[in-house]
């Protein structure tokens, strides 16, 4: 088996996503990219997902040696895949579990820029009102108010608490802006997790994760998966919802420039709204991370 | 080997000094933001309402966003991801939508280049001084067509000089780089050759000729025609020879005060600007306006409701508030009321100053930030206390924003600023002649409607200040949605008692004695404050309380942020406790 093209031990020992289970729903053989290289990918009469490494561009042949098969796991509804030898498993999103929740792939966006990029603009408040207008966001409600941020040791993520934000149809059925509340984690530095007021139960708490499957440095496909509770929009509507918002996100970050996010903290001009990408950067230092970012020179 | 890479250094230092045409004027249009290119580093560049063409790095210094998708309203550029918004000329961040109630700080700016019009193009360079080639024989001209070529610059223009479009052209190398095609009847055309980057190349043309209509259009033609041929002839010789390796423009790093959160100050009283009194005219009965220009350089960034020490001929310092509107940013413009009994500073620029002066000011500060993000804004404005507000309305209004303007004066003759006002159209009610039961009462029905998003900002004489705040309170407006500003603090200061204090990060202890001030004593010990007024009215030497009760003496701080005991005017205020350990 040749090399990997990506050299980051970092990246190269994570898992990741290369695609929703529905994409091979037929059976079929799909192609896709993880970290510069081709990765093939089935499902089996079994039932049983597989990915490999094509070594002949042409051919979707299924290989028949097992020993280069690349190790695979189906969770949230999309199929992972490494390079390496991870340290730890996939992340946990309890809420995924409760039954009375209803879990959709919402999209699936290539987007021309690095996956940290991509993260940082999904933990992000203050676009709100000038990216996604009237929708999650409306002048002049612009603040971002204090949050809290924590980087948990225990389980070696990102959480920021307390995050509100203005939004001027904070629930359905309501006629008025009001704040809403945001959790958001990074528990995988191309993988995010937020969580917002359910408009159906006061007391718990709508989600919606992105997986960030990074094609190469400077392209991703974002895979973006809500679990709520919602007995009433229909699965369409809330995949147009994702996606409009998603659509509106997509030319702000092909924009961005230099496209691998800088870790450099003199780079660009943080902010108080920006705690938790400082946060996020300084975690992604610590990690050791090359891939996707331009280190810090220090 | 060594001489090879030696020629390369002195060609980059030659080519980023050089003046190149990035742009027509004609790719301006009102309130465009048009994205040139040249040795591989992108520009955004804009012209705002008053003519100015700005030529600044593509790239948000916050997030690196390029400006070239943002919003030119005519006097900022407003970044699409935030909504930060960057001043015509100075390119300093004037507001952060996320923070309403701060000012940025002045020195966040993005990166500008030199930029000139002139031919009919907009020329810039990374360092670029000096002026932009003189184009003898050209005064007369009509700008062609650009022509973008996937080719070198050198190579490009090498081809140039065999460039034929009448009988008997000739073609010859300028000292600037550019070239000069002359043809036998003496019609010439000049060309320069942009470097995008390693490998692209645009070419910009002008004729020494000013052609209309029907004539311009079938020379512009046979150029376009002329020019094609040679892009594919030059485009595939480029195809035949290796690229050359990309240049990769290197981003000026933000200061090491901007990487992290805090606020920084700076330091001390200083008036580091010298400015000339380019204007100088009455505005209103017993009020004048003063324009100052800069002598050299750019002026720095303002933001609505900033003010600028003013350092008199006669020794004293005063404290002016800006009325310029956004955009302005050529020249400062403050309004003086003459106060004969005051300590000298309001008849001194009266009778002394006079059109042409130099005086030297200090940069902008701003202790009186305006939000943006109320649904509705109401301007409270007692005699010259109007000027800050002007300042703030015109922003609001400029960026249409809702907001009401209560201007009281003693007659309207009294009423100054009356061009900047008009721009607020029925916004403004002026209330004249007013006796004080009656300002109250009009106060009461004007402040009748506290709510949530909803600010009051005023600016007056003292005894209207606390009139106001008074019926403010009492009608139900929360402290943090009334924001004002003093003119000057009459407190009667007592400095009669003695403590200790301490310096959480500077690691000091000091005794502050009676007869001296905490700034005093700060400054006799090396650490240089910024401080403005020194009456307690402006806010600029505010420092953080981590420990101790504090005697406030200032009019700076709202009531609830002195009953917090956070912060404290070093200028004025005075321990309660024996001991007060301040943030510095």
């Amino acid at each position: 088996m040749p090399e990997f093209t990506c050299k980051d031990p970092v990246a190269l020992n994570l898992w990741h996503v290369i695609a929703s289970v529905e994409e091979v729903a037929d059976g079929s053989v799909q192609r896709t990219q993880l970290l510069g290289d081709q990765v093939a990918f089935t499902q089996r009469a079994d039932g049983d997902f597989i990915v490999w490494r094509p070594t002949d561009s042409n051919s979707d042949s299924v290989p028949s040696d097992p020993a280069v098969l690349l190790p695979v796991q189906q969770k949230y509804g999309y199929i992972w895949t490494t390079f390496g030898t991870p340290e730890h498993d996939i992340f946990a999103i309890p809420e995924f579990d409760e039954s009375d929740r209803r879990n959709i792939h919402a999209a699936t966006f290539g987007v021309h820029v690095s996956a940290p990029r991509a993260i940082e603009n999904f933990l992000d408040m203050g676009h709100f009102p000038y990216v996604h207008t009237d929708i999650l966001g409306a002048e002049p409600h612009t603040e971002v108010k204090e949050y809290y941020v924590d980087v948990s040791e225990e389980r070696d993520e990102i959480v920021a608490t307390n995050c509100k934000f203005w939004q001027p149809i904070a629930a359905a059925g309501s006629t008025d802006g009001a704040d809403v509340d945001y959790i958001y984690r990074v528990p995988h530095p191309y993988c995010s997790v937020l969580y917002k007021s359910c408009p159906g139960e006061e007391s718990r708490l709508d989600a919606i994760a992105v997986f960030v499957q990074p094609v190469d440095e400077e392209h991703v496909r974002a895979h973006m998966m809500l679990t709520l509770i919602d007995e009433v929009s229909a699965d369409t509507a809330i995949r147009l919802f994702q996606q409009t918002i998603f659509g509106q996100d997509k030319p702000i970050l092909e924009n961005q420039y230099p496209k691998r996010l800088p870790l450099d903290p003199r780079a660009e001009t943080p902010i108080r709204a920006d705690k938790s990408a400082i946060a996020y950067r300084r975690w992604l230092t610590g990690k050791g991370i090359t891939y996707g970012v331009i280190p810090s020179a220090a | 080997m060594t001489r090879a890479i030696k020629r390369e250094a002195i060609m980059t230092t030659d080519l980023h000094s050089n003046w190149y045409p990035i742009a027509s004027s004609s790719d301006l249009p009102n309130r465009h933001v048009y994205q040139a290119q040249l040795l591989g580093r992108e520009f955004a560049v804009w012209r705002a309402d008053d003519g100015y063409v700005n030529v600044w790095e593509n790239r948000c210094l916050h997030r690196g966003v390029r400006l070239s998708i943002g919003i030119n309203d005519g006097q900022e550029l407003k970044c699409q991801y935030h909504g930060w918004r960057y001043a015509n000329r100075t390119a300093g961040c004037t507001y952060i939508p996320a923070h309403p109630a701060d000012a940025p700080s002045r020195t966040i700016c993005n990166n500008t280049y030199p930029a000139q019009e002139a031919h009919g193009m907009v020329w810039a360079g990374e360092m670029a001084v000096g002026e932009v080639p003189a184009l003898d024989g050209f005064e007369a001209a009509t700008v062609l067509r650009p022509i973008p070529l996937n080719a070198p610059q050198e190579m490009v223009s090498n081809s140039l000089l065999a460039y034929s479009f009448a009988d008997g052209c000739s073609g010859a190398p300028n000292e600037d780089g550019s070239v000069t095609i002359t043809a036998g009847d003496g019609a010439a055309v000049r060309f320069y050759v942009q470097p995008v980057n390693s490998n692209h190349s645009v070419i910009r043309g002008i004729l020494n000729k000013e052609l209309t209509g029907s004539e311009r259009l079938s020379s512009l033609k046979l150029h376009d025609w002329k020019l094609q041929e040679l892009r594919s002839k030059v485009e595939a010789e480029a195809a035949q020879s290796e690229p050359l390796a990309p240049m990769e423009p290197v981003f000026a790093r933000v200061s090491e005060l901007l990487s992290e959160l805090p606020h920084e100050t700076t330091d001390g009283r200083t008036a580091e600007l010298r400015v000339t009194v380019a204007e100088k005219s009455m505005t209103a009965e017993g009020i004048v306006s003063l324009r100052f220009d800069s002598i050299k350089g750019q002026l720095p960034t303002f933001q609505p409701g900033a003010h600028i020490d003013v350092h008199l001929q006669n020794g004293l310092i005063r404290q002016y508030s800006l009325t310029n509107g956004p955009g302005e940013t050529d020249h400062y413009t403050i309004g003086v009321k003459r106060e004969p009994d005051s300590r000298g500073g309001s008849v001194s620029i009266h009778d002394e100053v006079k059109k042409g002066d130099l005086l030297a000011v200090s940069a902008p500060r701003n202790n009186f930030p305006l939000r943006r993000d109320a649904v509705h804004t109401i301007f409270v404005a007692g005699g010259i206390g109007v000027t800050p507000l002007i300042s703030m309305a015109r922003t609001l209004n400029s960026q249409g924003h809702s907001f009401e303007f209560h201007y009281f004066v003693q007659s309207k003759n009294h009423a100054a600023f009356k061009q900047e006002m008009g721009e607020f159209d029925k916004a403004l009610t002026l209330h004249e002649g007013l006796s004080p039961d009656e300002t109250g009462a009009k106060l009461r029905q004007v402040l009748s409607a506290p709510g949530d998003s909803r600010h009051v900002y005023i600016c007056g004489p003292g005894p209207m200040l606390e009139a106001t705040r008074d019926i403010a309170d009492a009608q139900g407006w929360p402290d943090g949605a009334i924001h004002f500003e003093y003119f000057k603090n009459t407190t009667e200061l007592d400095d009669s008692n003695s403590f200790q204090l301490d310096l959480a990060r500077s690691a000091m202890t000091l005794d502050v004695p009676a007869g001296k001030t905490i700034l005093e004593v700060l400054r006799e010990n090396g650490i240089n404050m910024a401080s403005s007024c020194e009456q307690g009215a402006c806010g600029t030497c505010r420092v953080g309380v981590i420990e101790g009760d504090v005697i406030h003496q200032d009019v700076y701080l709202s009531p609830g942020e002195k009953a917090e005991g956070k912060s404290i005017m070093t200028c004025v205020s005075r321990a309660a406790s024996d001991r007060l350990i301040l943030d510095i």
